[in-house]
């Protein structure tokens, strides 16, 4: 057993924390995991990908089409690029954000509307205004984790070993509204 | 139990040259190598540094290992190109404290301008090469390299991919073993490279190759795993993974050193399969030598030369079976662009205003070609923005460069781009030169340099003054100007470049992303102000978008209040407040 978890988002918007995160939780749960993950020019505002595979034995470090059991959208466009990757069965949860990229800005592009309805319409997908309830929780920069909260629902591991592995990766200063942030996701994700 | 941690492949070849007892470590940043010295630094026994560019940092880890350490040079594959210099001659030198070269490959082109095999420079320069396929492996392998480079007296040098290097995996974690520091002794038949010398180095470094060719048959990183015998794969690196992946009963040949290759084990794994694969990414390295042995296998003609491999190329390429998924049609592409607040950004807008075109260079400014910017015309590698439009000069004549400049960063300046600058100033170019200086290396994650005043290792030191170096050449005309200043960079701009001598013009202005940056500011639209005309879009902000009724949002987190937008904006439309 493999199981295949992918983050998209736009370069920027902390997918290296999530990772890392996802990483801490595989381990205490005793499972082998590979990660793979976007540095250098790519994180200028482009596109990125992060692939986090965890069982008793993983060989190749990325999620290919076709075989994430979960799909982490920080961004929905993003969401709608990556969608092929999804299994037939597998879960989708949304940032329901637009970042509009460059080729929109100058107008070579249009942002597809209905992104949401139409990913609805052939996966299962889960959306949240995150940015809205971190800013509630009175931090932007948490949206992620409430996200990584919901995504938490599919996965096997304990509300207790999150939040314990949530407290050992981010910085001491924000444990407290990270594990707010994740518990918001986790509860909402139920 | 031995402690276990994730590790980025990186991490993890830091972590074996600190276990293997390595004593000094250099390097020029350049992804997906960069981590390798970051790591690295964190261990208080090893001396880090970043040099100047890939050569220097060769250089400086061969004469630690000439004087009997263990030393290590870490760099990407086009940096290799810059560093290949020493490495052809210190391939039949060889070394006297163990001597390792990482190389870190970019199939896929995820932040470089080519697509190089370094295995091809390695086999070029008669050096051997081990190729690890995950972190644990990534940490080993530079342990045994050391071994290999002190029992064949050669430099060794560690392959690694993007893939590689960027992903995390489990490793076992050892403690560091001390080496002795070897005794040195003058030795000008190894080490001074001239023609009587050279001709018997180049007899011992054939004879090398030939002996760690055969013994590497019995290496245990060179491993058979013999299964179903109906299909064969000869592999190695991360490529390995995928066969294991989409063909885990498939017999496997997994090479660990990728130069040079076991002849006899290679041999006999293919007598034993029914049809041979060779699976490996960019050049057929492994390929060509097995078909001019007369061995029988399936290679290229199959595989592409391009790009990443895959599980999924196995599974259609190989199993024929159908990859059924239906990507999105048609959606916006999103590049990475300029950073919201970027110096970079206000240069490139005055350069597109005047019509100048820019003869650019390697660095986050390679981005000053794309829409909607469309300055740069010219990237070829480090410091060829200097030396490609004195090229033009000499070609064309002066003033035909007069609406060109040459783009560089501090960095990149540093690097290579002081050559170009002195021979641009010796061979009475004309040229203007402007010096992008953000005060780091930006692109790949902000590394220091000889010009920022500080060290890899955090020690203050005198930074090398730009401006003069630059005097220090005879330049006359050196300029330097706030990045976000648009008049007076338009005036200087336009005043230097029809000069008929060589003009520098250094924009200074930090990256947005250094930690030290504070921005207590952000801009504001001011809608009853705002005429439509979209004057302030025109550089592409991501901070900017326009609204439906055609006036602007900014979004306050990414603002970092540089005032491009506001300069812009003739209707005062945009204001600056505090946060």
């Amino acid at each position: 057993m493999t199981k295949n978890i992918m983050i998209v988002g736009v370069g920027g918007q902390g997918t290296l924390l999530t990772s890392r995160i996802l990483g801490g939780i595989t381990r205490k749960a005793g499972y082998d995991v590979k990660l793979s993950e976007v540095h250098g020019m790519a994180q200028r505002g482009g596109s990125v990908v992060t692939f986090v595979r965890y069982g008793d034995r993983v060989a190749e470090p990325i999620v290919e089409e076709g075989q994430a059991d979960v799909l982490i959208a920080f961004e929905r466009l993003e969401a709608m690029r990556y969608a092929h990757f999804l299994k037939k069965d597998g879960a989708m949860v949304i940032n329901d954000q637009r970042i509009d990229p460059i080729t929109v800005v100058t107008g070579a592009a249009q942002y597809p509307d209905g992104i949401v309805e139409k990913l609805g319409e052939s996966h299962r997908i889960y959306t949240v205004d995150a940015m809205g309830l971190a800013k509630e929780l009175g931090n932007a920069k948490v949206f992620n984790i409430i996200v990584l909260g919901i995504a938490a629902q599919h996965m096997d591991f304990s509300k207790e070993d999150w939040l314990e592995v949530i407290e050992k990766t981010v910085p001491p200063k924000t444990v407290e509204i990270n594990k707010k942030a994740f518990l918001a996701g986790y509860e909402r994700g139920n | 139990m031995a402690e276990q941690k994730i590790m980025l492949g990186n991490e993890a070849i830091a972590r074996g040259a600190y276990e293997a007892g390595v004593k000094v470590s250099a390097a020029y940043p350049g992804t997906p190598s960069t981590e390798i010295s970051e790591n690295l630094v964190q261990y208080k026994e090893i001396y880090c540094e970043w040099s100047p560019n890939e050569k220097v940092a060769a250089e400086v880890a061969i004469g630690a290992s000439i004087s009997g350490v263990r030393s290590m040079a870490s760099m990407k594959h086009v940096g290799l190109n810059v560093a290949s210099d020493p490495l052809y001659t210190i391939s039949y030198g060889g070394i006297n404290g163990g001597l390792v070269m990482v190389v870190a490959d970019d199939p896929g082109l995820y932040s470089s301008q080519n697509e190089q095999d370094t295995r091809c420079v390695a086999r070029a320069a008669i050096v051997p090469v081990l190729e690890p396929s995950d972190s644990q492996e990534a940490k080993d392998f530079v342990k045994f390299a050391y071994e290999l480079s002190e029992q064949y007296d050669t430099p060794v040098i560690v392959r690694t991919t993007t893939r590689l290097a960027h992903s995390q995996g489990v490793v076992t974690l050892e403690e560091r073993k001390e080496a002795d520091d070897k005794p040195y002794e003058r030795n000008p038949g190894k080490f001074v490279m001239m023609p009587v010398n050279a001709k018997k180095r180049h007899i011992y470094v054939e004879e090398r190759m030939k002996r760690m060719a055969e013994d590497s048959c019995d290496f245990s990183i060179n491993k058979a795993e013999y299964n179903d015998t109906s299909t064969g794969f000869i592999t190695s690196g991360i490529p390995y993974q995928y066969v294991k992946e989409a063909c885990p009963d498939a017999s496997v040949l997994k090479l660990g050193m990728v130069h040079p290759l076991p002849e006899k084990l290679i041999r006999e794994f293919a007598s034993k399969v029914d049809k041979l694969y060779i699976f490996e990414e960019l050049e057929p390295v492994i390929e060509e030598q097995v078909r001019a042995w007369g061995i029988d296998c399936i290679g290229k003609e199959t595989f592409t030369l391009q790009g990443e491999y895959s599980a999924n190329l196995l599974r259609t390429a190989v199993l024929g079976e159908k990859i059924e998924t239906t990507p999105a049609k048609d959606l916006p592409a999103r590049p990475p662009i300029l950073c919201p607040g970027c110096p970079h950004r206000s240069v490139f807008s005055v350069l597109n205003k005047l019509n100048i075109h820019a003869a650019g260079d390697i660095g986050c400014y390679t981005l000053g070609a794309v829409a909607p910017l469309n300055v740069v015309d010219t990237t070829i590698c480090m410091g060829a923005s200097i030396s490609t439009l004195h090229g033009m000069e000499k070609a064309k004549g002066k003033d035909y460069i007069k609406n060109w400049v040459a783009v560089i960063g501090d960095s990149t300046f540093m690097h290579t781009g002081v050559n170009s600058l002195m021979n641009m100033v010796y061979n009475q170019g004309t040229g203007t030169v402007m010096i992008l200086d953000n005060s780091t290396t930006g692109m790949t994650g902000h590394q220091d340099h000889a010009a920022t005043g500080k060290t890899l290792m955090g020690e203050v030191v005198p930074a090398i003054d730009i401006v003069q170096l630059c005097r220090s050449m005879g330049i006359r005309n050196v300029v330097e100007v706030n990045a976000f200043d648009l008049p007076e960079l338009e005036r200087v701009i336009k005043e230097e470049t029809q000069k008929d001598e060589v003009s520098v013009i250094i924009t200074k202005s930090p990256c947005v992303l250094l930690k030290s940056n504070r921005f207590p500011d952000k801009c504001i639209p001011v809608s009853d102000k705002c005429k439509k005309c979209g004057a302030c879009l025109k550089p592409g902000c991501p901070a900017l978008t326009k609204n439906e009724d055609g006036t602007i949002s900014i979004d306050e987190t990414m603002c970092n209040a540089c005032g491009l937008c506001m300069q812009l904006c003739k209707f005062g439309a945009i204001e600056k407040v505090s946060k």
